[in-house]
């Protein structure tokens, strides 16, 4: 059972990178062709999920759309846990004034919501992959933050770091070899879990019409237009969010069966 | 939609010592939950005056001047002059800011560009739609949650256990627009039970609370599914742990049946649980509201966001960005509250 979780999860996600690598070379049609005679085709053989308003075959186009959604994934939390992991060692191994102003200021980050800030900033900055990628980043740091520095204080309070301090290690060397190992797994843990906030968060916003330019093929704006024609039929809309389903859940359950495989304290309850 | 990491959870339960002169030892209890309380509101004033801080940071480098995109591109440079000065646009940003801060504090949140009308007036109607929205989900995402919770807990390791997890797991996945589309689908395409889109208000001369009701039907439940499938991850992971406590074994041995002692001993955990990822969860509710607006064209706060961010109505963009600052600061400050008061072990931690 748990290790059904883990392996369905691993599944999901890979299925999701094989589809966005694949897609940089070959694809069942061409993403982009226009085809007037083939509009919001039912899937067929030719067209196995159907085609969209402007004839483009689906499959071809959620292929695309797998990219850009790994990429803004990995580009946010990858932001995310730049910023806030070494934040929250600093701030779990000196515990001074200005570690406490650091926390304090994650928390008021934490109170703008994801989305929120995502809307100012594409709106400050204009729809662009790399303003949504900031946008869920920026969003994202506050929970690496707390969580790194909450992990650092319990390692700091074991007896080797102590040990480590006595034998004159500096303050640079604990946090890289002693702090940072241990708590790698915990971030991990959490990276899995922020991919599949920043996978909603991505196409919760280009579903808005705030992300990447219209055209794009984000999965997103794919549910936007095909909303459209919800009353002719719902194949277009449907099919791409439940791809960010699939993705998402993929990454959930990656997560869920990772923690379970680390903590074999929780293996028992969940 | 954010998922919050665990509840911290308090595995070590302080030795108390034996209280002695009840009275003063509930004047003392009195004591810190105020100071506690306090040391809150300071907090909530502190992060409201960061966040506006932010806000206005954000909205005030919007490319493109401000005058010329409302007055189109041929505008005299007079005119253009006379609607800045009149917005005060040709003030330092700091001035501008401060500005908007004292509004705020009389409760002033400025004129639209657009409509001239104050923001105040131009935003209440959206402020109604949402506030049903998420009026109505929270409490029933709550009410949902707690069965589906509580089959996955009790019955984890079989067959109901499992698919109650299973839901739970689909509902947090599955993005809000996607229910939403799905639910229209059926019940409106397919079924045509229910309307697409679309916002009748409740009162008001064009009122009518039959076709109030069937508006928000759809946009409820999709919200519902979202909250209550993550909630009930809470209720469960709350119930499991008190199952597993030394104390639940002790009422059992003392001759407490298997519900008659979780209901005595779980339930101030389960709700501990409820409450703070209600908290936690406020944002991404109302978050989730913006989206489910656009899915259902109701005339909310986040169409109305959507819309002023198009325009470039910065007094409307700001006005609808703090007051959704101050709508989640005012539940995780009521959130943190509450907690105080269910939680007997926190009121001692409130004084540090």
């Amino acid at each position: 059972m748990r290790r059904l979780t883990l392996v369905t999860g691993l599944a999901l996600v890979a299925l999701l990178v094989v589809a966005a690598v694949l897609s940089l070379g070959w694809t069942p049609h061409d993403p982009t062709l226009v085809q007037a005679g083939q509009r919001l085709q039912p899937p067929s053989w030719s067209h196995w999920l159907g085609t969209d308003r402007m004839g483009i075959d689906l499959v071809s186009r959620l292929m695309t759309g797998a990219r850009s959604t790994l990429l803004v994934g990995v580009a946010a939390v990858l932001l995310a846990a730049a910023v806030g992991v070494p934040l929250g060692i600093w701030a779990g191994m000196s515990r001074g004034l200005a570690a406490d102003l650091v926390l304090r200021a994650g928390d008021v980050l934490l109170a703008l919501p994801a989305l929120l800030l995502a809307i100012l900033l594409v709106a400050a900055r204009g729809g662009s992959a790399a303003t949504v990628t900031i946008a869920i980043g920026v969003a994202a740091i506050p929970v690496f933050l707390r969580l790194a520095n909450a992990a650092t204080r319990g390692v700091m309070a074991l007896d080797y770091i102590d040990a480590a301090r006595m034998a004159g290690i500096s303050r640079a060397a604990i946090a890289r070899r002693h702090v940072l190992p241990n708590i790698a797994p915990l971030l991990g843990v959490q990276a899995s879990a922020s991919f599949s906030v920043a996978i909603l968060a991505e196409a919760g916003l280009s579903y808005l019409g705030l992300g990447a330019p219209a055209g794009s093929p984000t999965w997103g704006r794919m549910m936007r237009d095909g909303q459209a024609d919800l009353f002719l039929t719902p194949w277009p809309a449907l099919i791409p969010g439940l791809a960010v389903a699939l993705a998402v859940l993929g990454f959930n359950l990656l997560g869920d069966g990772l923690r379970d495989q680390l903590d074999p304290r929780l293996r028992e309850w969940r | 939609m954010s998922i919050p990491t665990q509840p911290a959870e308090d595995e070590s339960h302080p030795a108390r010592p034996p209280s002695a002169g009840t009275a003063f030892n509930t004047t003392l209890r009195g004591l810190n939950v105020l100071q506690g309380l306090a040391k809150r509101a300071l907090w909530f004033a502190g992060s409201l005056l960061a966040a506006s801080g932010v806000i206005f940071l954000i909205v005030q480098t919007l490319p493109g001047d401000i005058a010329q995109a409302t007055l189109g591109l041929n505008a005299s440079p007079e005119a253009l002059e006379a609607i800045r000065q009149r917005w005060g646009l040709d003030r330092p940003a700091i001035v501008r800011y401060l500005d908007w801060l004292a509004g705020l504090a009389r409760g002033d949140l400025g004129s639209s560009y657009r409509s001239g009308q104050p923001v105040a007036q131009q935003i209440l109607p959206g402020l109604a739609v949402t506030g049903w929205l998420v009026g109505l989900a929270l409490p029933l995402a709550a009410l949902a949650a707690v069965p589906l919770g509580a089959v996955a807990a009790l019955w984890r390791r079989r067959f109901p256990g499992a698919v109650a997890s299973g839901l739970s797991q689909v509902g947090m996945a599955v993005p809000v627009f996607f229910t939403g589309v799905l639910l229209v689908v059926v019940f409106a395409v397919e079924l045509g039970w229910l309307p697409a889109n679309g916002y009748t208000p409740l009162t008001g001369p064009d009122g009518d609370p039959a076709q109030w009701w069937r508006h928000l039907v759809l946009p409820v439940a999709v919200l519902v599914i979202a909250q209550a499938s993550l909630l009930s991850r809470y209720v469960r992971s709350g119930l499991v742990e008190v199952m597993t406590e030394d104390y639940l074994r002790t009422a059992r041995a003392v001759g407490w049946t298997r519900w008659g002692a979780l209901r005595r001993h779980g339930t101030r955990n389960v709700a501990l649980s409820v409450v703070t990822v209600l908290g936690l969860q406020a944002a991404a509710l109302l978050v989730g509201a913006i989206i489910v607006e656009q899915v259902f064209q109701l005339p909310g706060l986040g169409s109305a966001l959507l819309r002023a961010v198009a325009q470039r109505d910065l007094p409307v963009v700001q006005g609808i960005a703090c007051l959704l600052v101050v709508a989640v600061l005012t539940i995780s400050f009521l959130v943190d509250a509450l907690y105080l008061v269910i939680d007997p072990r926190l009121r001692s931690k409130a004084r540090r």
